[in-house]
């Protein structure tokens, strides 16, 4: 066969070589004309990547032999699986950071002196940075590497372009990047879970229109004809996340050159906006983008297919239609209209139903192989996060109710029901993911050490139920002192009385904390011996290592 | 103002509900649909056959 050797610089290529260069230059524009520090810094940065990104796209074009990327080798996809490797790595390195500032915070709560009487170092900036980091720094980098995987696999095809899926996956960690330092010094929209500022949304918005373009490419390209559940679940993920990305932060910048922007909505409904965002980022990107996961992970390491392939579809309509009313239960007595209230507590009790159904669609997956539950502590663990799963969702309904919410709501019952969700559900189905993961992607035999997931599910395990027991005691202690009135009318305790009671348990919180990030590292070097001194995958898997030579 | 309000909220609570209640039906019958029974049982082994 003769075929040409020289290659013209593709459309994709040239395209993102084009859009990187206007990028750096305006941003070397507004960092040199900025009277805003952070924002000189941030542009900076942002010129630095796009300047590195052109150089690496032309670098890999010389040195290129021309040639197009195969799309099948042998007959068998050639899957891209180098952004899904960079995605798993950023998960488990921000995991452990995230893991690690929700550790010191709570160290904070319980000892105020450790916020060291620094602007950067303070509670407040802190915070922000914990959530983001471990909601989507490191789920974000879970669902995508995840996504990117899956996908893959269940179409059978390689996903499309050559730039496209890095200019997703390393796009994503600039904007981690760029919002995490922002927190730190001191830039926030101050919105819950919506904290990076206009310039870092803009940003955003672009490398999740390209997540959008990579994941129906590849579905567009499917050698499957039918699209497995799993990435209807992303799918909704995507489109959905977008969607509340641009309403929640439609805001208009003071000006280019500074970091600071006003919202449009204002009042209730901007407050309205905030939660229809907010409870819908839980909706959707804690829950069905890790349903999505799943869907996938546990038949795959249970070996055996879905409980019920019917219950997922009503389970995923069911799911989507239901969640998107949710969220107006943040907002009980408040300036909002009754009706609203009322209308956001009863979906969220309806929910139930698409959340149980979906706990026993994962939970049943196992039906005629619990054994396993004994002899392998990778599935143990996702076992045990769908269980958490239907935890968190029986509890969440609960707090919903207007009643129940009055003694909830502000006290430390709410932190509780989030980590529950959060550390249980999303963090082990995510682990579970990841130890599956790994050795698949750089192929091996199995995990360096599965008595080391033992110990982490142990561990970790632990950990959780210090962190949620306390939380319930302390926040249902607070919420009982709050409202506890004396004979004459007056409020029995003051403030401080109440922040003096919870005292013990912001220290057993701490270490539960401190138990989950000991997890979290047994399991980074465990994945890390892996991939070093793991056993190779030989025999039938050289067709699949030729395959990852060839990337 | 008040009008406006009742005028949707009767609206939606007659023909939203109708309307959620045929959405739902159109998904239960397609998942339960007796000949696609063949369709979705094959699309559960689809993790199990890449490559």
């Amino acid at each position: 066969m003769a075929q040409t050797k020289a290659r013209f610089i593709s459309l994709e290529e040239g395209f993102f070589a084009a859009f990187l260069v206007a990028l750096a230059f305006a941003c070397l524009i507004i960092a040199g004309k900025t009277y805003d520090q952070v924002m000189a810094f941030h542009t900076g940065i942002g010129a630095l990547a796009a300047a590195v990104s052109v150089f690496v796209i032309f670098k890999s074009y010389f040195d290129s032999d021309g040639m197009p990327i195969p799309q099948e080798i042998d007959g068998k996809p050639n899957y891209n699986m180098g952004p899904v490797k960079f995605g798993a790595v950023a998960a488990m390195f921000w995991g452990i950071a995230g893991f690690t500032v929700g550790l010191i915070i709570a160290s904070q709560l319980a000892f105020p002196a450790l916020n060291f009487d620094l602007p950067w170092t303070n509670f407040g900036r802190m915070r922000p940075l914990h959530t983001s980091a471990v909601i989507f720094a490191f789920g974000g980098n879970v669902l995508l590497a995840t996504s990117m995987y899956v996908v893959q696999r269940t179409s059978r095809a390689r996903m499309p372009g050559k730039v496209l899926p890095w200019f997703v996956i390393i796009g994503y960690n600039v904007f981690i990047v760029i919002a995490g330092t922002g927190y730190l010094l001191g830039v926030t929209e101050s919105k819950e879970y919506a904290e990076p500022e206009w310039y870092a949304d803009l940003w955003l918005t672009i490398v999740w229109v390209a997540y959008l373009f990579l994941f129906l490419g590849t579905i567009w390209k499917r050698k499957e004809p039918h699209i497995y559940v799993a990435n209807w679940f992303y799918l909704a993920f995507i489109v959905t996340i977008a969607m509340l990305h641009l309403v929640n932060n439609a805001t208009v910048p003071v000006s280019v050159f500074g970091t600071k922007s006003y919202i449009v909505w204002s009042g209730v409904q901007d407050a309205m906006v905030q939660w229809w965002y907010g409870h819908n980022a839980v909706g959707f990107f804690l829950t069905a983008g890790f349903l999505a996961i799943m869907y996938y992970f546990v038949p795959k390491r249970a070996d055996r297919p879905v409980y019920s392939y019917r219950l997922s579809i009503v389970h995923f309509w069911a799911l989507i239609f239901i969640y998107i009313w949710a969220g107006p239960h943040h907002l009980h007595y408040t300036a909002l209209p009754q009706w609203a209230s009322t209308l956001g507590a009863t979906f969220s009790i309806i929910l139930w139903m698409p959340s149980w159904g979906g706990m026993i669609n994962g939970l049943m997956t196992l039906s005629g192989a619990w054994d396993k539950l004994r002899t392998d502590p990778v599935l143990r663990m996702m076992v045990v996060s769908v269980a958490f799963y239907g935890m968190s969702t029986f509890e969440g309904p609960l707090m919903s109710i207007r009643s129940v919410n009055s003694l909830s709501h502000y006290t430390d019952w709410t932190i509780g029901h989030v980590h529950s969700g959060a550390l249980g559900w999303v963090g082990y189905i995510s682990f579970g993911a990841l130890y599956c993961l790994i050795p698949w992607l750089w192929n091996k035999r199995g995990l360096y050490s599965l008595k080391l997931v033992d110990w982490h599910f142990w561990l970790s395990t632990i950990g959780i139920v210090l962190y949620i027991c306390s939380m319930w005691v302390s926040g249902i202690m607070q919420g009982l002192m709050w409202r506890a009135y004396d004979q004459l009318g007056f409020l029995e305790y003051s403030f401080i009385e109440t922040v003096e009671a919870m005292h013990p348990f912001y220290i057993i919180r701490a270490l539960g904390g401190a138990l989950f990030v000991t997890g979290a590292l047994i399991m980074a070097y465990n994945l890390w011996m892996t991939v070093r001194h793991g056993e190779a995958e030989e025999a039938e898997a050289t067709a699949a290592g030729s395959l990852a030579a060839a990337e | 103002m008040d009008e406006t309000y009742t005028a949707v909220a009767a609206f939606a609570q007659t023909w939203g509900l109708i309307y959620f209640m045929i959405l739902f039906g159109i998904v239960l019958a397609y998942a339960l649909w007796p000949k696609n029974r063949k369709t979705f049982d094959d699309a559960s082994q689809i993790p199990f056959r890449e490559d």
